[in-house]
């Protein structure tokens, strides 16, 4: 799971000598440990190979693969040779054809697509990202592929069924927030797969085409040992499940969807005590079907039976009145999801007290600051908390504050990752989780409230960030939110040195902001930014960073496309695109999304045609420069006409002549070439 | 506005300094950046604008904000969402719909006719759809099935429950 922290390594120079060279005479090989035949004298090539690959085949990091095939060419060619573990952070960094080229003996490729803000709608439906090209190029190179896991990519019913017929010995799905495809791709896989252990489908958008999938599975045991379901939107044909999960040995993590319900999942635990891992269905009462009589099953023994399960998520459309017949499992619990029910403070208490071994722990704020205090007695070993909103609004009434995040940090120790959302937050509760969560990896909070200071103080929320990144010397993860001006960034730069990840949303004041971030932050991988005050400026002085990022996301900010062209030219190997619309005509410079990302194989060839699509030639200067044109995506979406909206890339909310900039040619000119009318 | 009228001839409103291009008429918007309300790429309940007492006038909902899943917004809000399925005669598969994302019927029929990429043709009480081979019609809360646009938007998406598109030749001719 570590990501890879060495620049890339493709993006280095190749070891200049070739394999077919037999003399290599240059004198700076010191790296090459092998020289050529003539030189050395000890072991012929081919045994040197053979071992290494016997000791190679055993590192499974991929941080050390990397490292190790930067020795030597040799290194280089043995590495490849037995990598089998494949893990692509941004799918269009490199082509498919690039992939099974180097990599000869891939078992299971991990790949990433879309950039997270696509989840919030920020990203055009048809941007891109599909699973196609892969999938048909690893058909084959890889017969023997065994695992496929994607995030936030495209795939089709088509992909699907190719993957089922192409992969005799296929073994793992894992599809996390893909869309694309639908019960009948799926029914494929169940029907094709003989070998399928694991088949996962999580916060995917599944289409129900009707198709009775579950009942596709073969009729003989199945190798099955997890199947996750919860995010399919769609009937499932009960009988055939039972059936099913009564024919799978192995199965230890079962996820159902809403549409089964809690008498239905009091037969399956009957039938399947030796499930660790469980995500029930609805957690309702069909009223019509029963009566208030003796007939409604006992629940609670049901899961005394299963005396196995760790890990309890699900409760949907959740009747808390049936909550306590979880009561048997709850002390054997390490892991609870509680994000899909609105379960008040009174119904969560008597549960949460009999946690005590909890390491995950996510919820809806309707358990309120109270809850939490509940968590904080009782969770001594939480590692990981997430409060999501249950009125996700930004001015909606807030159950969860500084109160709650307080008393998690006095309890809950060992806490190496948060995500909060909440109204109304301070700095002291902040800086209280800093000092006393010194194991925090992840820190995420959002408050909803756009340029919300600390409710106490009316100061910014600087000091509290600040103290994060200061004090949390194991931080990697970051997401602000609430007032914040340039100082939390200049705390950012000065103490985040191994962030990695960092997601700001309105905040800042000025292009110092993120030029502190940019210069900072060494390990920073990924990038994400929208609705803040940075300019070409910034952008600029981060040119030294981006071929070793992942991606930089920037949305309605304030960049000129002429400056986002001016980085195209200066580094080929970063592919940027510019999305947005161009009704506008007064503001043809302005970008209302950046995304690049380095990428050994150019701009993608797929980027999405619509037919509103204005092709329109960028506007270089005389020179034309194919290195511009290769390297620049332009995607330009023509959006529906709304109310004039005033004009950016002004002088940072200050009212001055310049924020009418783009009327005034040479201001224009100039702010494209780094000149800014802001003086520090 | 203060400065509507001309006072003395001396039409203040013109040299009013502003964020804004000239003659546009909005009131002031406190924050520089944060002005996007556009809809951007996106149709799901996020941009129905809710009356809340908000503290300024330009706080309307934000495209992706709070930065939380389509998918855990609409679970929390289950007993709100109205999906109903759509069927195409002739499409090989079904698909689904919030019926709440949209407002009208120009709307609803828009994401129609992009979603299975055909055309509806004009809609008119008397006659019905011309100008398509298609009709778009929906099965309501007795089962009976109509043809859309018929009844007022509000009635029919509070009272559909399946949505399927016609051929012009299996429609029967009272549609």
């Amino acid at each position: 799971m570590s990501e890879d922290e060495s620049p890339p390594l493709d993006l280095r120079p190749e070891p200049p000598c070739s394999s077919s060279s037999a003399v290599d005479s240059t004198p700076n090989k010191s790296r090459n440990c092998i020289s050529s035949s003539t030189a050395s004298q000890t072991f012929p090539d081919h045994v040197l190979e053979n071992v290494l690959e016997n000791v190679l085949q055993f590192l499974d990091s991929r941080c050390d693969r990397n490292a190790a095939s930067l020795v030597c060419k040799l290194w280089w060619k043995v590495e490849a040779l037995t990598r089998s573990e494949v893990f692509i952070g941004n799918c269009y960094a490199l082509s498919p054809a690039r992939l099974t080229q180097r990599f000869k003996r891939v078992k299971s490729l991990v790949l990433k697509g879309k950039p997270r803000f696509a989840d919030f709608n920020l990203m055009p439906p048809d941007w891109g990202a599909n699973f196609a090209p892969w999938v048909s190029t690893m058909a084959k190179a890889y017969p023997w592929l065994e695992k496929v896991d994607l995030k936030r990519i495209f795939v089709t019913d088509d992909d699907l069924a190719l993957v089922a017929e192409s992969f005799p010995g296929f073994k793992e799905l894992i599809l996390v927030c893909c869309e694309g495809f639908g019960t009948s791709g799926i029914a494929i896989v169940a029907n094709k797969c003989r070998k399928l252990k694991v088949l996962d489908l999580i916060e995917s958008e599944v289409t129900d085409d009707e198709v009775d999938w579950i009942s596709c599975f073969p009729e003989d045991v199945t190798c099955l040992e997890s199947l996750a379901f919860d995010c399919v939107e769609a009937p499932i044909n009960f009988k055939a499940l039972e059936g099913l999960v009564g024919r799978s040995p192995f199965l230890k993590k079962l996820r159902l969807n809403r549409f089964v319900s809690l008498e239905e999942l009091h037969r399956l635990l009957l039938g399947a005590p030796q499930l660790t891992s469980l995500g029930t269905g609805s957690f309702s009462h069909d009223n019509e079907a029963h009566h208030q009589s003796e007939q409604e099953p006992d629940y609670a023994a049901a899961f005394l039976a299963c005396k196995s399960v760790v890990c309890l998520s699900g409760f949907r459309e959740l009747m808390p009145e049936y909550l306590p017949a979880i009561f048997p499992v709850c002390a054997n619990l390490t892991s609870l999801n509680f994000s899909y029910a609105n379960i008040s403070p009174d119904m969560f208490k008597p549960i949460i007290h009999k946690c005590h071994k909890l390491q995950v722990f996510w919820a809806l704020d309707s358990i309120c600051d109270e809850g939490l205090q509940a968590v904080a007695a009782t969770c001594k070993e939480l590692r990981e908390l997430r409060i999501f909103p249950f009125d996700p609004r930004e001015d909606s009434e807030g159950p969860v504050s500084e109160l709650g995040l307080q008393a998690i940090s006095e309890g809950c120790r060992k806490l190496e990752s948060i995500l909060y959302f909440c109204q109304r937050m301070t700095n002291a509760a902040v800086i209280a989780m800093s000092e006393n969560c010194p194991e925090l990896t992840v820190f995420r909070l959002c408050i909803m409230g756009r340029h919300r200071p600390d409710h106490v103080t009316g100061k910014p929320m600087d000091e509290g960030f600040g103290a994060i990144v200061k004090n949390c010397k194991k931080l990697t993860r970051l997401a602000v939110s609430g007032l914040l001006t340039d100082q939390a960034f200049r705390y950012m730069g000065e103490y985040g040195k191994l962030i990695r990840t960092l997601s700001v949303a309105f905040a800042g004041d000025s292009d110092m902001a993120l030029r502190h971030v940019l210069e900072g932050c060494p390990r920073l991988q990924k990038l994400e930014i929208r609705d803040s005050p940075f300019g070409d400026v910034a952008l600029r002085s981060g040119m030294h960073r981006y071929y070793n990022m992942r991606f930089v996301w920037m949305s309605a900010c304030s960049l000129s496309k002429g400056c986002c062209k001016d980085v195209a030219r200066a580094m080929p190997n970063l592919v940027v695109e510019v999305i947005g619309s161009d009704d506008d005509d007064d503001n043809r410079d302005y970008v209302e999304t950046l995304y690049m990302y380095r990428s050994l194989d150019g701009p993608r060839k797929d980027a999405p045609k619509f037919p509103l699509l204005r092709e329109k030639a960028p506007c270089i200067s005389d020179r034309s420069c194919s290195e511009v044109e290769q390297a620049w995506v332009c995607l330009q979406y023509q959006r529906r006409y709304s109310s004039l909206e005033p004009l950016r890339g002004g002088t940072g909310g200050v009212k001055a002549i310049s924020n009418y900039g783009l009327v005034l040619e040479g201001m224009r000119r100039a702010k494209a070439r780094g000149f800014s009318d802001v003086s520090h | 506005m203060a400065y509507e009228e001309v006072n003395n001839e001396l039409n203040l409103k013109d040299t009013e300094l502003r964020l804004g291009l000239p003659g546009t008429e909005e009131q002031q918007i406190e924050v520089s950046c944060v002005l996007s309300n556009k809809r951007k790429f996106q149709n799901n309940d996020e941009n129905s604008l809710k009356e809340e007492s908000s503290p300024s006038p330009a706080k309307t909902q934000i495209v992706g904000w709070p930065p939380v899943r389509s998918n855990r917004k609409n679970n929390n809000n289950n007993k709100n969402v109205t999906y109903v399925k759509v069927s195409m005669d002739g499409a090989p598969y079904l698909r689904k719909i919030d019926l709440k994302m949209y407002k009208d019927y120009p709307e609803l029929l828009k994401a129609l006719e992009s979603m299975f990429k055909f055309t509806i043709g004009e809609y008119s009480e008397r006659e019905g759809y011309k100008g398509s081979g298609f009709v778009p019609t929906y099965e309501d809360k007795d089962g009976d099935w109509m043809l859309v646009g018929d009844v007022p938007w509000d009635m029919f998406s509070s009272s559909c429950q399946k949505l399927r598109i016609m051929k012009r030749s299996e429609a029967p001719p009272a549609l």
